[in-house]
């Protein structure tokens, strides 16, 4: 009695190629450096991988003191903006085949904030910043109880842009006026002034308008859109501004 | 040791809540600025391709520049008025922008002071000199040989 043969192979599915991708780090560390200096390290990534996941295989395969913040590791929490290439990219969101891996991939912390160690800049001038605008609802009356505020469609629409701020810091550290101007409020505190001035619901949108009516609140704005570019949200971060621009000269949102 | 670096910063202003400034003038110039930028800006736009238009393109083009076309020019009171325009608005615009580049790349105080002393000094005396020439300006200096000047002179 004859068996039958299978003839047909088993389905192999095709080989995924990894390919080795140099990676140049600015390191410093302040127990032992004065200076920032730039470090490369070869890791072996699949054109699915990530910036993140590039510095995961770094920090636990090759340097354990490699340090950067990371939380979510999906683009939600803000916490791995970094300058990738030179723009600044959340490193979670950044995939190797969206970027020229024959060549090596410069990734350095976000300027223009205090560098304290590797990849980590402290957060709390650009934090100040995002609690002048006073970024919360403002409003007198309370509603019903049991009942909402209600807001219709438009006008939830009007300020739906800028409610998608993650507070990650890529648009105010891509500002060149934030770079050499700590006083400017930044793009990341008036998109969330926006964010309140144009919601119906709130009634102190003229308190907002005064206080980025400023010498160093919008008319700082030189509309380079490096911000619109850097935000990895995708917010029209150009226009938030320049829509809070014609608020202030109308008086009102 | 333990040390951060800080970021390269112009000059601040002493610190109030949240770590700005709590001075509030009167007038917010920074405002008017940027309205003047924008106004200005788009007037000159019209005014100096106007202005390169008629110099450049029309008639014989760049060959017929000469003193006797310009002067020619500066008689007439409708170029009289569009230079005056030209010069005031195109002089305070670049006055301006050099004193934004000023602000956003001195790094101390006194050369901030200098550079804006600077730029403040060279515009005015520009637009004195300028205003000077379009209404003091003679066509037809005496002495003159005929084929400089232009041809209006003859008839005086």
């Amino acid at each position: 009695m004859s068996t039958t043969t299978i003839d047909n192979k088993p389905v192999v599915p095709e080989e995924i190629k990894s390919f080795t991708v140099t990676l140049i780090i600015r390191r410093f560390n302040p127990e032992v450096d004065d200076e920032p200096h730039w470090q490369d390290f070869d890791v072996q990534l699949y054109p699915t991988d990530r910036v993140l996941d590039a510095l995961h295989k770094i920090k636990w395969e090759q340097d354990g003191s490699l340090t950067f913040r990371r939380s979510c590791a999906h683009g939600i929490c803000g916490s791995d903006a970094m300058r990738i290439n030179g723009r600044n990219r959340l490193a979670c969101k950044t995939l190797m085949k969206d970027l020229d891996v024959t060549k090596p991939i410069y990734v350095e912390a976000i300027k223009g904030l205090p560098l304290e160690k590797d990849l980590i800049v402290d957060m709390e001038p650009f934090f100040d910043s995002f609690r002048a605008v006073q970024p919360f609802l403002m409003n007198s009356v309370t509603p019903v109880k049991g009942k909402e505020r209600i807001q219709t469609v438009a006008q939830r629409a009007r300020f739906d842009d800028t409610t998608k701020c993650i507070l990650c810091a890529a648009c105010t550290s891509s500002c060149p006026v934030f770079w050499t101007d700590g006083q400017y409020f930044g793009p990341a505190a008036i998109v969330n002034a926006h964010r309140f001035i144009f919601d119906s619901r709130d009634e102190n949108a003229a308190v907002r308008l005064d206080i980025l009516n400023d010498k160093e609140g919008v008319w700082r704005c030189r509309t380079t859109f490096n911000c619109t570019d850097a935000c990895p949200r995708g917010i029209q971060v150009t226009q938030a501004i320049a829509e809070v621009k014609q608020a202030i000269m109308r008086g009102k949102a | 040791m333990t040390s951060t670096i800080e970021a390269p910063r112009s000059p601040r202003t002493p610190k109030g809540p949240y770590g700005r400034s709590t001075k509030k003038s009167g007038v917010n110039w920074e405002k008017w600025g940027w309205i003047y930028m924008r106004v200005s800006g788009v007037v000159l736009v019209v005014l100096i391709f106007g202005h390169l238009f008629v110099n450049l393109m029309i008639g014989e083009g760049v060959s017929a520049l000469n003193f006797a076309f310009v002067a020619g020019k500066l008689t007439n009171p409708f170029w009289m008025v569009w230079d005056i325009i030209m010069l005031w608005l195109a002089l305070i615009h670049g006055g301006n922008g050099m004193r934004t580049l000023v602000n956003d790349y001195a790094t101390s105080r006194i050369s901030r002071g200098i550079l804006k002393v600077a730029i403040l000094v060279s515009v005015v005396a520009l637009i004195v000199l300028g205003t000077l020439v379009v209404f003091t300006f003679d066509p037809c200096p005496a002495g003159a040989p005929a084929d400089l000047v232009a041809s209006f002179c003859k008839s005086l």
